[in-house]
């Protein structure tokens, strides 16, 4: 599966990575393989063998990515796939064959799709995930029967159980080589020389014990999809799509008393491309109208355009999360009505923007003012539970700014005192002379979370031209500091 | 012939009246500010679902630019959600909205929506799409400097959306020199000196806001004004107090030598 190179030359290609040190095989292609070369080996004595060996860089992270893209790719034929580092991916494809035929048909059609995109793959279908693993790297089934696992790993290598590098030397100085050796053996005395996890193995390659896969997708809570004979690349035919499955998916969710919260475009293309959509709700909805709004206005956004090359074959719209939906009473009052307007304007929104760019204000329990109040994602669920500052005393003047700086921007004073309000400031290198004053306001840091922070006096001044400041000094003068630094935090309206 | 003439100027008069944006809006046709004399110099007060334009006076107004914009948006608002589309960059020119502050100045935060976009077509964008809300009170847009996007076409385009759901729409634009546009009226605000409290201590939000223009024809005028948190209104600032610079130390002495009195 490293055969990243689609269409390589006939020459032996290997990929080396360092080891100690060492330069050594990390992989073998088909041609480098058959000359014997395998993993481990240096590079200089496989250049000594072959002199006109191709070597290049093992990237990992390179394969890591194809092998998630071809994950991706799966995700067509089954919604259970999931990875096996380091080169391997398990699906789990009960109930999905008949789909295409039949399991041989869909064996063939998976390695089909990678073979036109240049890929060598090996894939092989049993009763569990350990047994098809087994097969497929080390084994000649393409497909163990029901039941006959046990039979078709028999012959195999002891390799092929995926065990340990020093258990499976210990097997071989115990001349344990195939797995027919060990299958007929008790497992007891295997477990106390060969440690716990080889017979575990052993019964799930032989399709004794099931064990279960992380899929790399959690299973949605409704899917729909249309598959099409004649691949579709036009806007309106795509669009269409969507508006029938959109309806489909929420008959379902009808049905189940649901609304979903979250819902997925994705657009399978041919040559095995996959790209998703997804857009976010406030509330359950099953509303087709407004959810492909959401899902339009976020396909107008992306950074680079859907893209379907030579047609979409599948298009499938999942409903990831769903949450119970009645049907709504309107009140009298239409204040629901209200609140549910805005909501869908905050869903419109966030499927334009990015959940990260409509905020709501939440406050929090804290005197310390930067902390107090702060901007959170508009869908998040501190924003729906959130308390409301506490008012303030009829009467008064605002004490709080209408903005604030972040970091609060350093100004230079002139005071009477040490320890009063300034007289004269300058800021953005305008001067302001300070007419009115009020303060100081004491606010200590929180020491928990900053214990070398100053207490900050703050005060709210006006300058000569009416404008008013928020300002302050960090720093308690000749306790905490002999040079109090000056601080504009915000301004008033 | 004459009464023909005129017949045709007439019916063309309505043509034209029809045209206008905010001729088709729903509701209550005007908000009040809530002075009497100033309502009565704007003709019953402000259009609801149209454009208002709040320009900065200078680089050190733009708190008060958006005090008075926000007062104004209230006022439209009524207890309805308020919509603020504001640029990034505005955090660091001209400070990040802070919810206690809001909720001292009157507006609740818990009613106010905050999109931040990268640039002003963001910003017009989603105004736009907040414009078209009917569920929301007022939408306020916070712009910096004159950027290219914000032409008489887009002004218009808020204002067609407006006129068509009736939401009130406030643009503050801070370092900006008043531009055309198809706001209905644009009002040039500067911070003013506040009616001190005792010890001297700074008052209520105070504003310079003057008329630059109005579509109906209201002349060029300057209100000093005050804005009452508790009334969710605005007030004529105290003339009477005379402002001027005390020393935050003893007391004060005027050229002629005769000590001020403290005002408060």
């Amino acid at each position: 599966m490293t055969a990243r190179h689609g269409g390589a030359p006939a020459e032996p290609l290997v990929l080396v990575h360092s080891v100690k040190g060492a330069l050594r095989l990390a992989a073998a292609s088909r041609e480098a393989s058959a000359l014997g070369l395998t993993f481990g080996l240096t590079l200089a004595d496989a250049r000594a063998r072959i002199p006109g060996l191709v070597a290049a860089d093992h990237d990992p992270a390179a394969d890591d990515a194809l092998l998630a893209r071809m994950a991706e790719t799966c995700d067509r034929w089954t919604p259970l796939v999931a990875l096996d580092p380091p080169h391997g991916l398990i699906l789990d494809i009960t109930g999905c064959a008949h789909l295409f035929g039949g399991e041989a048909d869909l064996r063939r059609r998976i390695a089909g799709l990678f073979r036109r995109n240049g890929l060598a793959t090996r894939a092989a279908i049993a009763g569990t995930p350990d047994a098809a693993r087994a097969l497929a790297r080390y084994g000649r089934v393409p497909i163990a029967p029901p039941g006959g696992e046990a039979e078709a790993v028999r012959p195999l290598t002891v390799a092929a159980l995926g065990l340990a590098e020093d258990v499976r030397r210990a097997l071989s100085l115990a001349g344990l080589t195939r797995i027919a050796d060990l299958a007929d053996r008790p497992s007891r005395p295997l477990a106390a020389r060969f440690g716990e996890d080889l017979p575990t193995r052993l019964r799930r390659t032989l399709g004794e014990e099931d064990r279960r896969i992380t899929p790399l997708r959690p299973r949605p809570a409704c899917r729909v999809q249309q598959m099409f004979a004649e691949p579709i690349a036009h806007n309106d035919a795509i669009e269409a799509t969507i508006r029938d499955l959109l309806g489909k998916a929420m008959e379902l969710l009808e049905a189940a008393g649901q609304g979903g919260r979250a819902f997925e475009a994705s657009f399978f293309r041919t040559d095995g491309a996959v790209r998703r959509v997804d857009v976010a709700t406030g509330r359950p909805t099953r509303d087709v109208a407004a959810v492909l709004r959401l899902l339009r206005a976020r396909i107008e956004a992306l950074a680079d355009p859907l893209d379907p090359g030579f047609g979409f074959d599948l298009i499938r719209l999942a409903v990831p999360v769903a949450e119970p939906l009645a049907q709504l009473q309107p009140q009298f009052d239409g204040e629901t009505r209200e609140d549910e307007a805005v909501s869908d304007l905050v869903d419109r929104l966030v499927a334009r923007f990015g959940a990260s760019r409509v905020l709501r204000f939440s406050a929090a329990d804290s005197h310390d003012p930067t902390r107090a109040s702060r901007l959170v994602p508009a869908t998040s669920l501190v924003a729906a539970t959130s308390a409301s500052p506490p008012p303030e005393e009829p009467g008064e003047p605002p004490l709080r700014p209408l903005r604030m700086f972040d970091p609060p921007q350093p100004i230079e004073t002139l005071a009477e005192t040490p320890d009063g309000p300034p007289l004269r400031f300058r800021w953005r290198r305008v001067l302001h002379s300070v007419a009115r004053a009020e303060g100081p306001e004491r606010i200590a840091p929180e020491w928990w979370r900053e214990p070398d922070a100053p207490t900050r006096d703050y005060y709210r001044v006006e300058d000569a031209e009416g404008r008013r400041f928020w300002v302050f000094r960090a720093g308690l003068y000749e306790r905490e500091t002999d040079r109090p630094r000056w601080y504009l935090h915000g301004l008033f309206a | 012939m004459l009464a023909a003439h005129e017949i045709a100027l007439a019916r063309l008069r309505k043509d034209v009246a029809a045209l206008e944006p905010g001729a088709c809006r729903r509701g209550g046709a005007s908000f009040r500010l809530g002075l009497p004399t100033l309502d009565a110099a704007l003709g019953g007060g402000l259009a609801r679902g149209v454009l208002h334009e709040v320009y900065a006076r200078g680089q050190q107004d733009v708190a008060a630019a958006a005090g008075f914009g926000l007062g104004v948006a209230l006022r439209a608002a009524d207890g309805r959600a308020l919509v603020w589309a504001r640029q990034d960059l505005l955090d660091i020119e001209a400070g990040a909205l802070y919810g206690d502050g809001l909720a001292a100045f009157g507006a609740d935060p818990k009613r106010l929506l905050v999109v931040r976009a990268r640039d002003p077509t963001g910003v017009l964008r989603a105004a736009a799409e907040a414009a078209r809300c009917a569920a929301v009170g007022a939408a306020v847009i916070e712009i910096w400097g004159e950027p290219k996007t914000l032409d008489l076409n887009s002004s218009r385009r808020l204002t067609l959306a407006a006129g068509a759901s009736g939401v009130t729409v406030v643009m503050i634009r801070l370092g900006a020199k008043p531009a055309p546009s198809a706001a209905t009226s644009r009002w040039g605000v500067a911070a003013a000196a506040s009616a001190p409290l005792e010890a001297n201590a700074p008052g209520r939000p105070a504003f310079e806001a003057a008329l630059l223009r109005h579509r109906a024809g209201v002349g060029p005028r300057t209100w000093r004004l005050e804005w009452d948190r508790d009334r969710a209104s605005f007030e004529s600032a105290p003339l009477s107090r005379f402002v001027v610079s005390v020393p935050a130390g003893g007391p004060a002495v005027a050229d002629d030598g005769a000590p001020w009195r403290r005002a408060g």
